[in-house]
């Protein structure tokens, strides 16, 4: 039950889902979300194969530094659509289309 | 099928339907809880791999932090009227029985449990993997790990400077 395989659908399948989330949400935050999801899908594979696959911990290493990148990612686009809010009152990603005010 | 497996498949509907649950669901609130559980599901499958020191972190940084910074930025971003705040509680006497039902359970595993005694030299067991990060983080991984916490800063710089408000 508990296998390579099983390991890599259920990171696959936390994949699309984050994709799909990017590809159709309106609202950034959402997209945002979407994109911890794809994170962790590719978290999932590292350790999954990190321990089906060798006998050395560099998967979870690299996972740590995956949850690394990921705060930065959600610290800063969070500030970038605050600001985004503030000067043009929507964070619906249709609705930012213009380069300037 | 063992209990094992049933537990590890419990944990992969969690975190698949939660994740479902995020991209389908309507309210951005409700996608945000469901988030959590997704993420909490990880962190389960975390310990399936025997990476535990992960499972923690995952549970700190992610659900402590980042769901909390992305609560934030639903609640400061949506327009007030779209939020209906509801403080009042509903189901009293469900909710009664299955807290009171969970916490003696909780209650009877405590009591009932036999608990594990230790040997009188535990060795490298309970603290493999933590050790082993730690010692590949201050030598193997040395670089990485200070290119890290040097990017950890300048997001902290970015996101101040950019979130600041421009009258002086």
């Amino acid at each position: 039950m508990i296998t390579l395989d099983s390991c890599l659908i259920i990171g696959a399948a936390l994949f699309t889902l984050g994709f799909l989330a990017v590809l159709t949400k309106r609202n950034a935050i959402s997209v945002l979300m979407g994109v911890e999801l794809i994170l962790n899908a590719a978290n999932i594979n590292f350790v999954a194969f990190g321990f089906f696959r060798s006998y050395e911990i560099h998967g979870v290493l690299i996972a740590l530094f995956v949850i690394v990148i990921a705060v930065s990612e959600a610290a800063v686009a969070l500030a970038i659509v605050l600001n985004i809010y503030r000067n043009m009152r929507t964070v619906n990603l249709d609705e930012v289309d213009s380069l300037k005010k | 099928m063992s209990g094992f497996d049933i537990v590890f498949l419990f944990f992969a509907v969690i975190t698949i339907g939660s994740a479902a649950l995020v991209v389908f669901s309507k309210k951005i609130t409700h996608a945000a809880f469901a988030l959590m559980f997704s993420l909490f599901g990880v962190a389960g499958l975390y310990v399936f791999l025997s990476a535990d020191f992960l499972a923690a972190v995952q549970i700190i940084i992610y659900i402590g932090g980042i769901l909390v910074l992305l609560l934030f930025g639903v609640l400061l971003t949506v327009k007030i009227s779209s939020i209906t705040i509801t403080t009042q509680s509903t189901q009293r006497i469900w909710g009664a029985i299955a807290g009171t039902g969970l916490f003696i359970l909780v209650l009877t595993i405590i009591i009932r449990a036999d608990w594990f005694i230790p040997e009188k030299d535990p060795g490298d067991i309970y603290f493999t993997q933590s050790r082993q990060i730690g010692e590949r983080l201050m030598t193997e991984y040395l670089l990485p790990f200070e290119i890290a916490s040097v990017l950890l800063l300048a997001a902290l710089i970015g996101a101040m400077f950019m979130i600041r408000s421009e009258d002086k």
